[in-house]
């Protein structure tokens, strides 16, 4: 990453760490999204982000590469420690910060070219040197695509299916090997069957990546999350502003919850 | 057996369904309004395509007599003369539309990109929208006074540049609205993708945003160019006419008077000679292809692929 970066080493981090974030405050204008929320994110493993619409587990999960910058207005108070640096450091360009922490987003977002050129989207950008044929395919064989498309590789990506294109996305994701994938509700837009592929390739991912999942689907967090994290809104102060309830070990999140607010929402009391 | 009336929902609420009602079509005023409606559109549809045929059929029928090899090779006859032709004027109208479309083209994508990426919310970007759309209603008589005092005036001489001109202050507006249109169409989730993939602005405009919106902006080309192909009245005071090829003997007369089809239909079809009348159609027929072919080109590339 960028030299510039500012070099914090978290002192109490396990070594296992690769993002430690510490989300104070995440202001959408005047609109406080999120408030008091710490994540620590483990290497290759799944970290699942579940709660009720509006609790900003989306939020928390844009704000971890910058996307959020995008929007106008978005204010961020806390850190984002990635490998020792502060990704909201001095310095730091958001840019540099999303060619290390991936992005798959909930609608399918296919770019309008081939098959191919998605894929090698991401290497282009980084003038990567190699065979890119080699690199598309392994991404395309990692995202387990490879066998349905590799007969039509200059095909647009646009004349996938839905499944197809999400696990395109992945491998255009994966093409440049990020430390750190995000998924935001990867598989919100896709049917059942496609759903248990991108479940199984996300089990198969956290091999050699990083993975934090927003999902609103609480089966979805107990069949692939090691680790959960349960957000909640905070309606009390007129506003609504979501905040981490608990977070642990997934198993124990959802049969031994700290917090009744948690067994509350896993019972479905509540939504 | 009493047929339901369901024109008037309160009387069939009053009287009991039928136990067999009929189904089948009922002449009443409903129907009859919606009989009359249609067919309303239909005949409205229809009109608005005689004039491009009858245009197209009467300019087959005079012009397509004259329409042979020599009218494309020769230059324009003098008063009794017979035969020649308009290939100069043919030139002369690819050459201005050219120069047109290297000045309205590059600038008019540019601006969109300004106007639909970089400062869509911006006052410039305001001011050039509404600068664009009051534009696209100028009429085409002031875009040559425009050229006039900017290109003949300062340069002293009737041109093809100030032609060029003069056309490009016409294609402009039509570019950078339909190319802002046409990146806005863009959808922001695949502008997300390459953001998240670690895009600078600058990537995302170049990688995403202008190659996905390329089928519509080309379009858009195309409308502009068709319609400055056929523009008469800015010419007039810009290049006005020659009887001369602009390329001749090895030498290139830029600065000098310039032919264009749109001249020489307005010119010839004034004139009391049967020869410089079927040339004038000739030429017309030729125009209209020439807009034809481009209009479907652009057909063709146009094929939205988001």
């Amino acid at each position: 990453m960028s030299a510039t970066m500012q070099q914090h080493a978290p002192a109490a981090a396990p070594a296992s760490l690769v993002m430690d974030c510490k989300l104070d405050k995440i202001f959408y204008g005047d609109f406080m999204a999120v408030r008091d929320s710490h994540v620590p994110i483990e290497k290759n493993k799944i970290t699942g982000f579940i709660g009720p619409s509006g609790c900003g587990k989306s939020t928390v999960l844009r704000s971890l590469n910058r996307m959020n910058d995008l929007v106008q207005n978005f204010r961020f108070d806390g850190h984002v420690h990635f490998l020792g640096q502060d990704v909201y450091g001095k310095g730091v360009d958001p840019v540099v910060v999303r060619r290390y922490i991936g992005m798959v987003f909930q609608q399918p977002n296919p770019f309008s070219m081939s098959i191919f050129d998605n894929v090698a989207f991401g290497l282009r950008l980084n003038r990567y040197k190699g065979d890119l044929g080699d690199r598309v395919k392994h991404a395309l064989q990692g995202s387990a695509l490879w066998d349905e498309v590799k007969d039509k590789l200059k095909v647009s990506g646009l004349a996938l299916s839905g499944g197809q294109q999400q696990r395109l996305c992945i491998a255009r994701a994966i093409a440049t090997e990020p430390e750190v994938l995000l998924m935001d509700e990867p598989c919100s837009a896709l049917d059942p069957i496609a759903t248990r592929r991108v479940e199984e390739l996300m089990v198969e991912l956290k091999k050699n990546f990083t993975i934090a999942l927003v999902t609103h689907n609480m089966h979805q967090a107990t069949r692939v999350a090691d680790t959960t994290a349960f957000f909640s809104v905070d309606i009390s102060q007129g506003s609504r502003t979501g905040y981490l309830v608990e977070m642990g070990p997934t198993d124990q999140v959802f049969n031994h919850s700290r917090e009744k607010l948690t067994r509350d929402y896993i019972s479905g009391q509540f939504s | 057996m009493s047929a339901v009336n369901l024109a008037h929902p309160a009387n069939a609420l009053n009287t009991p369904l039928p136990a067999t009602p009929s189904l089948q079509h009922q002449i009443e005023g409903r129907a009859l309004r919606s009989i009359l409606l249609t067919s309303l559109a239909w005949v409205s549809a229809l009109l608005a395509s005689v004039p491009l045929f009858s245009v197209l059929y009467m300019l087959i029928t005079r012009g397509g007599t004259r329409l042979n090899l020599e009218v494309f090779t020769e230059l324009p006859p003098a008063g009794f003369e017979l035969g020649g032709g308009f290939g100069n004027a043919l030139v002369g109208t690819f050459v201005m539309v050219g120069i047109a479309a290297a000045i309205a083209i590059p600038v008019g994508i540019m601006a969109a990109v300004f106007l639909a990426e970089l400062g869509p919310y911006s006052r410039l970007a305001a001011l050039a929208r509404f600068a664009a759309k009051t534009l696209t209603g100028l009429p085409s008589i002031l875009a040559g006074v425009f050229a006039y005092a900017m290109v003949v005036l300062t340069t002293g001489t009737y041109s093809a540049p100030a032609g060029g001109v003069a056309l490009a202050v016409l294609m402009l507006p039509i570019v950078v609205l339909t190319a802002e249109e046409a990146m806005k169409m863009v959808p922001k989730i695949m502008k997300d993708a390459a953001y998240g993939m670690g895009s600078t602005h600058t990537q995302v405009i170049l990688k995403v945003v202008l190659p996905t919106a390329m089928p519509a902006i080309l379009t858009g080309v195309m409308l502009a160019v068709a319609r400055a192909a056929g523009e008469t009245a800015p010419l007039l005071f810009t290049a006005l006419f020659s009887n001369y090829w602009i390329y001749d003997a090895g030498h290139v007369a830029a600065m000098s008077p310039t032919a264009s089809l749109a001249v020489l239909i307005y010119n010839f079809s004034g004139m009391p000679f049967d020869n410089q009348l079927e040339l004038a159609w000739a030429a017309s027929l030729v125009l209209v292809l020439i807009v034809l072919v481009v209009n479907i080109v652009s057909r063709i590339f146009g094929k939205p692929r988001i």
